[in-house]
């Protein structure tokens, strides 16, 4: 072939280091993407646990402030944007191709770009504690503390590049699940067919798609205003800090959402499968989850209501932001009349979905008090609120990813987690949450300001600390025993059967793992939960005719990875040489050349 | 300060939010559950509504999925029951939530209209400008300026207007009022009227509350809520201009301060010291603590901040450390003068 002379050739071999570099294989992106996303969420807890003791006692000095004001922001970050996010998207790019009955996503090779600049992006944000100074702003890093004249190292440029990064790679993975979802379903399965889980990941990227744009518009303004003497963000040249903190939160809000509904629509597989009944009320929770999604795009000021708005403002995002209480609470009614009249299987998956809704509610419930802005003056920029997000995000969107881990572990390769060393996974993870961010809500009602690097004793503040400190420790003691389980099952045989939950999703009617065509023939959806459906009307599985005959799928390809390079190198460019921009520009023009005349058969 | 000793779990669980009023009330010094104006009054009343039905509503759902978890536990014989949904159900849960969601919307936007109509105008006015990391207090109309510690009359309104120099912060004294921030560029105004009991010796205590760079954490200030005669006599005690040195060792000090660059920043009233970089320092002596409320002011604090103002508040580079342009002696005696400012 005439292209191939121009192009990079595939290579040949199914193992190795290059395999997993150059695959576009969905399964195994998502399984790169949900260790990676691991891996970043140990370096997220570390973090964490040196913030907790330094804070340990008052006039703690176990690291210096410099270091501390450093880990606060870049924790939050790793486990946003490396951690959560990638945890769910891990997710996706596993189950979703299989849960709708397709053999891949729409545009695989973008799928593989979206890991690699992922990769790419996290590395550079991490890579700034080595390089002279990690972002120290805080993850909502407000101008114009952000500015050259404040932030004059390096720092806010890490900052600034990486999740300029992240968020084009997140972009790319979120219009690539939309197309796949809207246009990839099996035959049958109807929008309102799909499991609530794909439902989810479709708003989730609706939300990106929609929730990007206003983020990477203020990453630009601060990164002119930081290089090129623009000062769209200095009130000293005419422009307005408040600025960023609107297009923050109008990202920063949604963003919220991204999080925990990935873990809405886990626990919405979950509790019914080992409930052994169907979902109650799949509408209300499908249509809750869109207006939670809506909603959430009327909310963001909530986050400034001390920033001097006017009382009109005050009481508009006020009353949306109490609103999404309501679809919220329609979820928690109705994921517990899931489990009335079931006859529920305690397994470590079902512990961890049943204490999401136990968490997520107390995280619901703070939300909607410091929803009310005169709560809020007292509470905003306190403990309580870290609280509130610690319930939202440990509480309910790492439950709910812990719930999908055990749940899915043995599709994803054939092995069982152990229930045993799970149960125990489980119970110390439990106390550890409650043990490290209930008694939050006491130091923020007792006036403990967050990022705070140390504190006087006498303040109150002292007793509470330490037992969040302790609670920490129990936390990372669980994910030890988490570790020990992983690498206790990678080691036995693979006996998973197909369906050992007797679940309900498409992924369950292929081998686990399943084949790297996800199905030898293409499932027909005849109803709403298809296994049951099929199990209790006695059909037989039916298949799609012909879709045995012919099997494609893509060769892998070295270009996403390569393009991915080029990204890196011109993001790097405008904290070093710009010449480096225009070199990864240069790769970046190459990639597009190889990947678009690379041959596909 | 209570003390979880058994491991009743459970019931501890249910019980957390009114341990958490209990822990709160104890005398805190910056507890949000003991308020002390009016405006914290507001505050507070809309708290306790929306803390009561928080509570019933945390107990109800935890009890109800605990409940759920143990009773449908699988057994030998059960069969889980197989449907779909109830419409009437659905309804009556989507009630529930507009229910409680409108009990706590009305009297937050009653609070909303309350706290920010416009100050009375007989309130005391002050410009409060936030800079890193200390804040500096204007009293409009008296031409006192002072830093980190104010005083205000119990029983009459006090309106802050609040600006910033620099970065954002915030100015918060969770006993009488909630916080709103410094932004630079923009002014924002908050104003409250401290209750007539509230006065008392101790200082009310507050600190920045939006993240402001490395010394965030030391950015406090003390808020005196005096009765009206203390509050007049303190003023007047403020506006008088220079306080002759009373002895030698003062007078050497002062001649010390003027000799040296701290008058290019630093502001004596009625000397020629009238840099307006760092606080004012006419009265300096009266303050309790320097250094936004981080040291006790006294002559050891003092050679100490002097000596090196970076060590003791990290980040704090416009001050310059004196240790090595003046000796031990020199700084002391620089000290005492400044702790004769009273
Ligand atoms: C270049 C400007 C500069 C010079 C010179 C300077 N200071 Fe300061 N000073 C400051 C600033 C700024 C602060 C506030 C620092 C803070 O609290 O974060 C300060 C704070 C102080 C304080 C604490 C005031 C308070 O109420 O908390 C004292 C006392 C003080 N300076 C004394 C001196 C003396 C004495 C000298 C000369 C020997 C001096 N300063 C020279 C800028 C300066
Ligand atoms: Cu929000
Ligand atoms: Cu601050």
């Amino acid at each position: 072939m005439a292209t191939a002379v121009e192009t990079l050739a595939p290579p040949a071999t199914q193992s190795g280091i290059w395999s997993w570099i150059t695959t576009i294989d969905h399964k195994r992106i998502g399984a790169l993407y949900a260790i990676t996303g691991f891996i970043f969420f140990l370096v997220g807890g570390v973090e964490a646990l040196l913030i907790r003791a330094q804070l340990a006692v008052p006039n703690g000095d176990v690291i210096d402030p410099e270091l501390f004001n450093q880990l606060f922001g870049v924790h939050a970050l790793t486990m946003i944007f490396l951690a959560v996010m990638p945890m769910g998207a891990g997710f996706f790019n596993y189950m979703i191709p299989l849960m709708i009955g397709a053999r891949d996503v729409a545009f695989p090779r973008l799928n593989a770009l979206s890991y690699w600049i992922f990769l790419g992006g996290a590395l550079l944000l991490t890579s700034s504690f080595i390089f002279g100074g990690a972002p120290d702003a805080g993850w909502f890093a407000y101008a114009p503390l952000t500015s050259e004249q404040f932030s004059p190292g390096r720092n806010m440029d890490f900052y600034v590049l990486g999740i300029l990064m992240l968020g084009v790679s997140s972009m790319a993975a979120a219009l690539n699940f939309a197309v796949t979802i809207i246009n990839m379903r099996a035959p049958g399965m109807s929008l309102l067919r799909m499991p609530v889980f794909v439902w989810m990941t479709l708003i989730i990227s609706a939300l990106l798609i929609l929730a990007l744009p206003p983020l990477t518009v203020a990453l630009l303004q601060l990164l002119f205003d930081r290089h090129y003497e623009t000062s769209f963000l200095s009130p000293g040249g005419g422009g307005d800090p408040l600025l960023w903190q609107h297009l923050f939160w109008v990202f920063g809000h949604p963003e919220v959402y991204i999080l925990i509904l990935p873990a809405m629509g886990i626990v919405s597989e979950t509790l019914p499968v080992f409930s052994r009944k169907p979902l109650f009320g799949y509408s209300a929770i499908v249509f809750s989850g869109m207006a939670i999604a809506f909603l959430g795009w009327a909310v963001w000021s909530h986050h400034m209501y001390t920033t001097g708005l006017g009382p009109v403002q005050k009481s508009i995002f006020a009353g949306t932001t109490m609103t999404i209480g309501v679809p919220t609470g329609i979820k928690i009614f109705n994921w517990l009349a899931t489990m009335y009249g079931g006859s529920i299987r305690f397994t470590t998956s079902m512990y961890f979905a049943v204490a999401f809704i136990a968490l997520f509610t107390i995280g619901g419930i703070s939300g909607v008090m410091h929803a009310s802005p005169p709560i809020d003056t007292q509470q905003q920029d306190t403990y309580w609120i870290v609280a509130h997000i610690h319930y939202v995000l440990v509480g309910g969107a790492l439950m709910g990813i812990f719930s999908g881990i055990y749940y899915w572990f043995p599709k994803m390769t054939g092995r069982f987690l152990g229930e045993g060393l799970g149960q125990v996974h489980f119970w110390l993870m439990f106390i550890g949450i409650n043990l490290t961010f209930f008694p939050m809500h006491f130091l923020g009602t007792a006036g403990m300001p967050r990022r705070i690097y140390t504190y006087d004793s006498g303040m109150g503040w002292d007793f509470w600390n330490m037992v969040a400190t302790i609670g920490a420790l129990v936390i990372g003691v669980s994910l030890l025993v988490f570790i020990a389980n992983f690498f206790r099952a990678m080691g036995q045989k693979p006996t998973a059967p197909n369906n050992p939950w007797d679940a309900a999703t498409l992924e369950w009617a292929t081998t686990s793992p399943p084949p790297e065509h996800d199905f030898d023939l293409i499932p027909i959806v005849r109803g709403r939960d298809p296994l049951w459906f099929d199990r209790d009307h006695g059909h037989a599985p039916a298949a799609a005719p012909d879709s045995a005959v012919h099997i494609h799928l893509p060769p892998p390809s070295y270009y996403p990875m390569m393009m991915a390079v080029g990204v890196l190198l011109l993001a790097v460019g405008p904290m070093t040489h710009l010449v480096l921009t225009a070199f990864g520009a240069v790769v970046i023009a190459y990639s597009v050349w190889g990947w678009a005349l690379e041959p596909t058969d | 300060m209570l003390i979880v000793r058994r491991p009743v779990r459970r019931l501890l669980v249910a019980l957390l939010p009114l341990l958490a009023l209990a822990a709160a009330a104890c005398s805190d010094p910056m507890t949000t559950t003991d308020p002390q104006s009016d405006f914290a009054d507001t505050v507070h009343g809309v708290y306790q509504i929306v803390t009561i039905l928080a509570a019933i509503v945390f107990v109800a759902v935890l009890a109800l999925t605990l409940i759920l978890a143990i009773v449908f536990h699988e057994r030998p014989g059960r069969r889980a029951q197989q449907f779909h949904g109830n419409s009437k159900l659905e309804v009556v849960w989507t009630i529930i939530p507009v229910a409680i969601v409108t009990v706590i919307a009305i009297p937050t936007f009653r609070a909303i209209a309350d706290t920010t109509d416009p100050a009375p105008d007989d309130a005391i006015t002050i410009a409060v400008t936030g800079h890193q990391w200390w804040f500096e207090f204007e009293y409009e109309g008296t031409g006192l300026v002072t830093a980190n510690e104010i005083h205000i009359p119990a029983g009459r309104a006090t309106s802050f207007l609040l600006r910033s120099d620099d970065v954002i912060h915030s100015f918060w004294v969770p006993q009488l009022a909630g916080k709103v921030d410094l932004i630079p560029g923009h002014e924002n105004e908050l104003w409250f009227t401290p209750h007539e009991n509230a006065a008392r010796p101790e200082p009310y205590l507050g600190q920045c509350a939006e993240f402001c760079g490395l010394s965030h954490a030391n950015m406090r200030f003390r808020v005196y809520v005096d009765t009206p005669q203390n509050f007049s006599a303190w003023i007047e005690a403020q506006q008088a201009s220079r306080i002759a040195p009373a002895n030698e060792a003062t007078a050497a000090g002062e001649t010390l301060f003027l000799s040296s660059s701290c008058v290019g920043c630093h502001t004596v009233k009625g000397t020629a010291a009238a840099g307006s970089i760092g606080p004012d320092l006419s009265h300096i002596g009266s303050r309790s603590t320097i250094a936004s409320g981080i040291m006790d002011n006294d002559r050891e604090s003092l050679i100490r901040w002097i000596s090196n103002p970076d060590r003791e508040k990290p980040g704090v580079v416009l001050m310059p450390a004196f240790e090595s342009q003046m000796t031990q002696e020199q700084i002391a005696s620089i000290a005492d003068y400044l702790l004769s400012l009273q």
